[in-house]
């Protein structure tokens, strides 16, 4: 009864999620006494899965699957936990990921736990525990069929080193590709996504306007964080809705969230309430998010961030 | 076009949260309910197309007695029909279960729902509803067009976002951007009068075994105070940054 992952990949390389949720199933394995199965598609390099428990990879190559297609990507990867006789499946807390869980769960008669923050609290039942009401709420669910579907939220478990020895084996199939099809993909692929990112610095609307947005820019390029913003300022068409964060925008779960001019409304402060650190810079002493940060300053972002940019160059420089 | 929309019924998003029974039930006391957010945005889309298409627009909610006030609400807004299946919504699969029954003998050309709701999050209601359905499913929706049977969707990715072609029948999960803030309707005295005439009809659920099972709820610890820098020392957050909460 090993544990399933699906390991995502970006252009032929593994992402960092794909090692959280290696080391995440590992752990779950450890508890079940059992072992990690991987599976990659049209992943260059999968070594580095064995650094994090995995002991078997699963390799898919195929030209037609370039584009993720949830319902072909599904349809395989529940080919592969029948082969494996795997019960459990691990996946992350992507835009992909999210799109496979429930298509598994009904073409695995699994159920679905998504947002899940830590290791089972019991395997037998299975319970797990998740968060619920946009991180105003922890919710333990058990997990009541025999099949098991866990979505790991992102930054919640961290990167376990766990050296295994692996195997790799390509894994073959009839593909069909059908239903949807991929008309374009637009992606910035210079800048880190929300999703992905480890920093992400948000602005709202005390930069006055879009013009002001470089501050925002700058800052994320010295810490290689991602850009987002509150939800006024993508109502207002400052930014895009892809970096709208908060109850009705993206969840962050980043290491560093930090708050430029962003007065902290509490749905703002339920979207990236599961970020580890917060920092908020704001000139109204009063604004409801340094009673949700961890690190503040009540200042002018005109004054604070061009200086906090210049001396974090100068710390990088030199760490 | 056949649409149906479904509709969570969630605490409003400013509620306090608080639970009962042993933390075993959310407290509903004192709490005001609203549409679910994301599946209100896929509701106004829903009008356009009633508008501009002459789509018909059925609602459906899992739900007991006590969900009706946000059901009307959606036939104020404009939808034609309601349906409620007269069931506490125990799990996902459960409610999947549900509407999937409804829609099969509803005959929907397109079925809209919203990413997640913001009370569970679970997120995978539509997902499921597809599955069960065996018809195309795209999650994460921002944008929707259909013409005669093709419809052309955008999906928000990690990062970016794809374009997507496919046909009918369909579910999407939607979210803002399939509308703007400012296209969502506030419903007038005459929708709210004529709501009172549509139909809502109640229907019983069928048998399905929910696969979750909610234990207990418990809040996240109260945080420790802000540790305030002033503004000319700079060099005292990055120190904090590096060497206390380790994070640069």
């Amino acid at each position: 009864m090993s544990i399933l992952i699906y390991a995502e990949s970006e252009n032929g390389t593994l992402k960092k999620s794909a090692f959280e949720i290696a080391s995440y199933a590992k752990g779950v394995a450890d508890a079940l006494n059992t072992n990690v199965i991987a599976v990659t598609f049209n992943t260059s390099e999968n070594e580095a899965l064995k650094n994090y428990g995995v002991s078997k990879t699963l390799q898919v190559n195929n030209s037609s699957l370039e584009t993720f297609q949830a319902k072909a990507y599904a349809n395989i990867i529940a080919e592969i936990a029948k082969q494996e006789g795997t019960s459990t499946l691990i996946l992350s807390s992507s835009a992909d990921s999210k799109y496979l869980a429930p298509l598994l769960g009904i073409n695995l008669e699994a159920a679905v736990a998504s947002n899940v923050v830590n290791l089972p609290i019991s395997t037998s039942p299975f319970v797990v525990k998740r968060t619920a009401f946009t991180n105003k709420a922890f919710q333990e669910t058990q997990l009541d069929t025999e099949n098991k579907i866990i979505c790991v939220s992102s930054n919640a478990y961290g990167l376990h080193e766990n050296p295994t020895e692996m195997t790799t084996e390509e894994f073959t199939t009839d593909i069909s590709v059908e239903g949807i099809e991929v008309v374009s993909v637009d992606k910035a692929t210079d800048k880190v996504s929300i999703a992905d990112a480890d920093i992400v610095v948000s602005g709202g609307r005390g930069l006055k306007g879009p013009e002001n947005w470089h501050l925002i820019e700058d800052l994320a390029e010295v810490l290689g964080a991602a850009t987002a913003c509150s939800k006024p300022v993508s109502d207002l068409g400052w930014r895009s809705h892809g970096e709208h964060v908060g109850q009705t925008g993206k969840p962050v779960a980043s290491n560093l969230y930090i708050a430029i001019g962003i007065s902290g409304a509490i749905q703002h402060l339920a979207g990236i309430n599961s970020s580890k650190v917060k920092v908020v810079i704001n000139t109204d002493p009063e604004a409801p998010f340094f009673k949700a940060a961890d690190y503040g300053i009540v200042g002018d972002a005109f004054e604070v961030v061009p200086e906090l940019i210049t001396k974090l160059k100068a710390f990088k420089a030199t760490n | 076009m056949k649409i149906l929309v479904c509709i969570s019924h969630v605490p409003d998003t400013t509620s306090k949260i608080n639970f009962t029974d042993g933390d075993t039930q959310f407290d509903k006391n004192g709490v005001s309910f609203i549409i679910n957010p994301n599946d209100e945005f896929g509701l106004t889309r829903a009008m356009w197309f009633k508008e501009k298409q002459a789509a018909s627009v059925d609602i459906i909610t899992v739900g007991e007695a006590d969900v009706e006030p946000t059901m009307r609400k959606c036939l104020a807004i404009g939808a034609d029909n309601a349906i409620r299946v007269n069931s506490k919504p125990t799990d996902s699969f459960f409610v999947a279960k549900q509407i999937a029954e409804v829609a099969k003998s509803g005959n929907y050309d397109l079925i809209i729902a919203g990413r997640e709701s913001i009370d569970y999050n679970g997120g995978v209601v539509p997902g499921m509803l597809a599955g069960l359905l065996d018809i195309n499913f795209i999650n994460t929706c921002i944008s929707l067009e259909v013409e005669n049977s093709t419809a052309t969707a955008i999906r928000e990715i990690d990062g970016g976002k794809e374009t997507l072609k496919t046909s009918l029948p369909l579910v999407i999960a939607g979210q803002k951007g399939l509308v703007e803030e400012s296209d969502l309707r506030i419903p007038n005295m005459r929708g709210i009068m004529m709501a009172r005439k549509k139909p809502l009809t109640v229907v019983e659920a069928v048998s399905a075994e929910a696969q979750t099972n909610a234990k207990s709820f418990s809040k996240p610890e109260a945080k420790g105070s802000v540790t305030l820098v002033d503004a000319s020392n700079i060099d005292q957050l990055i120190d904090l940054l590096h060497k206390e909460a380790k994070v640069i």
